[in-house]
């Protein structure tokens, strides 16, 4: 990652992304506090895809270890920023 | 002179609309090429032919609904050339899988000017990747902008999205009805230790880049496969009165569609590929299928359907055979359960693995056989 993004960007690129693997999905209703899978219907292979496209939208390394982290809109966030050195948001 | 016809694509499917043709008149054709796309029930399907040759007359247009069987074109055939001297190399015989060769077309790629790094040349997905990346940066290096990506499908209007899922319904309505009329169902369960193949994916997982890990499933998948080389007679269709055991293993995975109703398309030679690559077929197979992009001979050509209803928190599938397919496996959810090894009661994750068989086909012996196979494969997840 060359450039820091705001938790803002972050949370933009994280909804366009599950945009394109749940384009069924009412985006404008999700919880950001409350995990993916419990409010879209998504899969494992989706949820893969999402961590897949995170890593090439962002250019950052995701150890399989981190998934559980990448569970909800304000664990992703967290995640980058922290990847990226920022603050996390509350 | 051959004949295109309206294909069946399943035990539910007795005619289809030809949506749009690839093709026209006059056309050259080669095998396995897709020259139409066909509507049925369950889904657009893109269409391959069978023969290579020119398109000497099409009979069917856009729009019409005709019966499986149906001729939809002739096809004035070229077999006897271009057997008697090997053809140059061309885009269409370029050494590509059909999973490469899709991810080209979604990505802008040429393969003719990709180098393939696979055996004998072969370009592979990472081939394809590596080249739409390449292209990226040159486009970023000159200030050029970006190809437009392609377009996905317009959503379907409300109304037929609820028609489309309501026809889905009644194809499969209409093929269970007829494999629990028709097959004498029986039904077997074991349950599977996966303490060792969970951890050899972790440690495997941490190897592969993100792109190139493995799912789970796919252990399943390819341990399947590899049990069915052990007990061949339950990879078999039924077809008039008598089991045909299958020379070669495709499985119908399961794969639910958003907003309802399911398909189960094959993964081709699933024994014969490696797990990477199996991962990176069943992942564009389920991205296609949601897509609506599947092609006719991945929904024709199932020996056998793998189901795993585990993520719906499901322990146990009893599931129902696609007919004419002679038998259906199914893993549940992996959970903690005690478990007695070397005299000691340890916690260990298990599943529960089903096959559902046919009773005309097979017995319960060879039936216990199969799943003992994929227990013991699963227990050498290295090999897999």
């Amino acid at each position: 990652m060359t450039m820091k993004l705001t938790a803002a960007e972050i949370a933009g690129t994280v909804l366009r992304l599950l945009g394109e693997i749940a384009p069924e999905a009412d985006l404008t209703q999700l919880n950001p506090e409350v995990g993916f899978r419990d409010q879209l219907d998504i899969d494992s292979m989706d949820f893969l895809n999402f961590v897949i496209a995170l890593h090439e939208a962002l250019h950052i390394e995701i150890p399989e270890a981190d998934y559980s982290k990448l569970s909800s809109l304000t664990g992703c966030v967290n995640y980058v920023m922290t990847m990226q050195g920022g603050q996390k948001t509350s | 002179m051959a004949e295109f016809v309206m294909p069946t694509l399943g035990a539910d499917m007795s005619a289809g609309t030809l949506v749009a043709w690839k093709k026209k008149e006059g056309d050259r054709v080669t095998r396995g090429e897709i020259v139409a796309e066909v509507e049925t029930d369950k889904a657009a399907i893109d269409v391959e032919i069978f023969s290579t040759g020119v398109i000497e007359k099409i009979l069917v247009q856009p729009g019409e609904k005709v019966p499986v069987g149906t001729v939809l074109a002739i096809i004035r055939e070229e077999g006897a050339i271009a057997q008697a001297a090997p053809p140059a190399v061309e885009p269409s015989r370029l050494r590509i899988s059909p999973s490469a060769r899709q991810l080209a077309r979604e990505l802008g790629v040429d393969p003719a000017g990709v180098q393939g790094t696979g055996p004998d040349g072969a370009i592979t997905r990472r081939d394809i990747e590596t080249a739409a990346q390449a292209m990226g940066d040159r486009r970023r290096a000159i200030g050029e902008s970006p190809a437009e990506p392609i377009a996905p499908s317009p959503a379907p209007r409300a109304g037929e999205a609820g028609d489309r899922l309501l026809r889905m319904r009644q194809a499969i309505a209409a093929a269970m009805a007829r494999s629990k009329r028709e097959i004498p169902h029986y039904y077997l369960s074991t349950t599977i230790d996966m303490g060792r193949a969970l951890a050899w994916l972790s440690e495997e997982n941490l190897k592969r880049p993100v792109a190139d890990r493995l799912l789970y499933g796919v252990l399943l998948l390819k341990a399947v496969a590899l049990a069915l080389r052990e007990v061949p007679e339950l990879n078999a269709v039924w077809k008039d009165g008598q089991a045909v055991q299958s020379q070669v293993i495709h499985l119908g995975v399961a794969i639910s569609l958003r907003g309802g109703g399911l398909v189960a398309p094959a993964l081709h030679d699933a024994d014969r590929q490696s797990l990477g690559e199996l991962m990176q077929n069943f992942r564009d197979l389920v991205k296609r299928a949601r897509a609506g992009s599947l092609r006719s001979s991945e929904l024709s050509d199932p020996t056998i359907t793998v189901t795993s209803l585990g993520e719906q928190g499901v322990e146990t599938v009893f599931g129902v055979i696609y007919p004419p397919q002679v038998a259906l496996v199914g893993f549940g959810k992996v959970v903690e359960r005690p478990w007695v090894a070397e005299g000691t009661v340890v916690p260990r994750p298990v599943v529960t693995a089903t096959l559902s068989a046919d009773h005309r086909v097979t017995d319960g012996h060879r039936g216990g056989l199969l799943l003992a196979a994929v227990d013991r494969l699963l227990q050498e997840p290295g090999r897999l």
